[in-house]
């Protein structure tokens, strides 16, 4: 079957649509995904495909949306429970965090949860200090979760596919920036991105740069840029926040010696922090310079465009990282 | 007495003993460090909502409480050894050590747990009821809340999604008027805590006395038969706690009159009343059966200590699926 060019919203639809009529257990949930056609236009038409037993409005309870879907999954269903945006998920977080990732473990694998909590993530415009976050590093702090946020149409879907079939937890980002945009889709029913696997999304050869989500695309964008000057940056998609492919990035950085993380979320304790981590801990010998990381400022994001542009990422402090470390 | 057999009637007297018996051998190997960790918390006093209200399920249908669940666990079925094991934290524990005694959980009898955040099992019941109406199982949930649980946000939401999705659970409030140390009436503004049904439009089966599991049963029964066919129902169960919040809790032993009080009509004892009332010849039954009790626990407790530890493997698996 041929690729066919989608924005990532479609992508994300024909995903779901066709896991929920491979398998009669899935079913979404979530705040207007029904008559609404869901805050982001990812469920479109399902209401009228699948009708009210699969395709469930919810009220205002991101405590209830998150545990609910604990409880169905344990119980055999295969929820994929949307949350608005990711900034919600915070109300829902005891659910999350002690129920969706801890009760396989705690009650000794008597349980599965195979659900999918999808989020929409990421700083809009001017959506102000609570409406911007980008998370996901809190949430892959956790043992139990799966954590993954694709960085492009393709990859939405096979990922997400792959979200719903597992057996496990996952909280799935997607950035709501990325939505519109348009990039090759596999048609295949049966096109499914493992867990776990990231991608090298451009081959390099000077400096490795590892990202995810939106941060792929200013990476990408940099390393194009770079090339001009003689630079040959391999860009790193790990897709996934966890499992985190650490060999693919160690590969990677055997070859250039030099790092730099991009991110999207927040410096302190960060994905960032993570890499740097992991890179002294097992490179260390490899190392030819410290670990660059690109990520927001450490501050609450404002209303005001220009100084909200200020705190974010961008492809010139991409750039400006890169030669740094080189 | 209505519906139920002299044989059922002693099946719910045993069961009520034998949890009696487990909590009591609890506390003592609590106090003698068999027993580790810093919470224990006992449901002596709370036998009769427990087992009145299980009594009216079928083996299909499903339980979840919080944290106070060892009589929960004994009353739905689950092996009293390897409970008594998951106490002293084995790898035979129904939850193979990891849990403890909060996080108690048999699947094979549809005991879905105890939950040791206030509230947090609410949603995951709600989700179990969807799972029944989703699949037209015509199973029902029966979840415990404490009085206490009723303030927090798990419970407005989970009852009302309850409500908006007509799934088939019985909340079941266990108001033994204390959430740890708080009184009702200083956590509650509607101390009436039944009412709270009416709210979110689910069927108020009002208040019982829940030290009398004949009452609690002859309750539960209408819940869970409207349940199945309708919706969401909701009962509140008067009862008492004899011991502390948790084993550390010292303020209780200054309720003494209180105590005395429900103590009077403790539920074994209101039990044993229905009995010779139906059979003034009973007594020797009930002797035997509490002999039988302390011998089940005296048992389960011999193969909790032969038990081997968790070890490596167990710390590291059932992470993922
Ligand atoms: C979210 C949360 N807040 C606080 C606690 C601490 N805590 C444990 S039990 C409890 C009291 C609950 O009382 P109630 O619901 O009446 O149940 P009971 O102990 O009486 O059975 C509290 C405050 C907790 N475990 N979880
Ligand atoms: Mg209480």
């Amino acid at each position: 079957m041929a690729d066919k060019v989608l924005p990532m919203r479609e992508a994300l639809r024909n995903a779901l649509r066709e896991e929920m009529i491979r398998d009669e257990r899935v079913y979404v949930m979530g705040q207007e995904v029904g008559a609404w056609d869901g805050t982001h236009k990812v469920t479109r038409g399902f209401l009228e495909e699948f009708g009210a037993r699969r395709v469930r409005d919810t009220p205002i309870s991101e405590m209830v949306i998150a545990g609910a879907a604990v409880g169905s999954a344990m119980a055999g269903l295969r929820p994929v429970a949307e949350i608005m945006t990711i900034n919600f998920a915070f109300v829902g977080m005891d659910a999350i965090i002690n129920h969706m990732a801890k009760v396989r473990y705690m009650f000794n694998g008597q349980f599965k949860v195979p659900m999918v909590l999808r989020c929409a993530t990421g700083w809009g415009n001017q959506a102000t200090a609570t409406h911007s976050h980008t998370p996901e590093p809190i949430f892959a702090h956790f043992p139990g979760l799966y954590v993954g946020m694709p960085s492009n149409a393709r990859d939405a879907k096979g990922m997400l596919k792959a979200a719903i079939r597992d057996d496990n937890p996952v909280l799935f980002s997607e950035v709501i920036a990325l939505y519109p945009k348009p990039g090759p889709v596999p048609e295949d029913p049966d096109f499914v991105l493992p867990i776990g696997k990231g991608d090298i999304k451009r081959p390099g050869k000077d400096v490795t740069i590892v990202s995810f989500g939106r941060g792929v695309e200013w990476s990408l964008d940099a390393a194009a840029a770079l090339e001009k000057e003689g630079v040959d940056c391999e860009v790193v998609d790990v897709r996934w926040l966890r499992p985190l492919d650490t060999a693919l990035i160690f590969e990677s950085f055997k070859k250039t010696n030099r790092c730099v993380v991009v991110e999207e979320s927040l410096p302190y304790y960060s994905f960032g922090s993570e890499i740097a981590a992991q890179i002294q801990e097992h490179m260390f010998d490899y190392m030819d310079a410290p670990v660059k990381r690109v990520s927001a400022m450490d501050v609450p994001l404002p209303y005001a465009r220009d100084i909200e542009l200020m705190a974010l990422p961008n492809v010139q402090k991409v750039i400006a990282a890169v030669k740094e470390v080189i | 007495m209505a519906d139920l057999t002299k044989e059922q009637l002693l099946e719910m007297y045993r069961q009520m003993v034998l949890i009696r018996r487990f909590e009591e051998r609890c506390e003592e190997l609590y106090a003698q460090r068999k027993i580790g960790g810093v919470y224990l918390h006992l449901y002596n006093g709370q036998e009769g909502t427990g087992v009145g209200s299980m009594f009216a399920l079928k083996p299909s249908d499903h339980v979840i409480t919080a944290y106070r669940d060892h009589g929960i666990g004994i009353a739905k079925g689950a092996d009293v050894n390897r409970l008594m094991a998951e106490m002293f934290g084995k790898r035979t524990g129904v939850s193979g050590g990891k849990g403890g005694s909060m996080h108690l959980a048999d699947r094979s009898v549809n005991f879905w747990g105890g939950y040791a955040i206030v509230g947090g099992h609410l949603p995951l019941a709600a989700g179990i009821a969807l799972k029944s109406k989703y699949n037209d199982d015509k199973e029902v949930v029966l979840s415990f809340i404490g009085d206490g649980a009723t303030n927090n946000g798990y419970f407005h939401e989970s009852l009302n999604l309850s409500a908006v999705w007509d799934l088939p659970v019985v909340w079941l409030i266990e108001n033994n008027l204390y959430g740890m140390g708080t009184p009702v009436e200083v956590s509650t503004g509607q101390p009436e805590l039944h009412k709270r049904a009416i709210a979110y439009g689910i069927k108020d089966f009002g208040r019982v006395d829940g030290m009398d599991p004949l009452a609690v049963y002859a309750v539960a029964k209408e819940a869970v038969a409207y349940a199945r066919e309708h919706g969401p129902a909701l009962i509140e169960s008067i009862t008492y706690r004899y011991k502390g919040h948790g084993v550390s809790d010292r303020l209780y032993q200054r309720r003494e009159q209180e105590m005395a009080l429900y103590k009077a009509r403790d539920p074994l004892t209101v039990m044993e009343d229905h009995l010779k009332q139906l059979d003034p010849g009973v007594e020797s039954a009930l002797a035997a059966i509490d002999a039988a009790a302390r011998e089940t626990v005296e048992a389960a407790i011999r193969y909790a200590e032969e038990s081997p530890d968790p070890t490596y493997d167990d710390l590291i698996n059932h992470i993922y699926a």
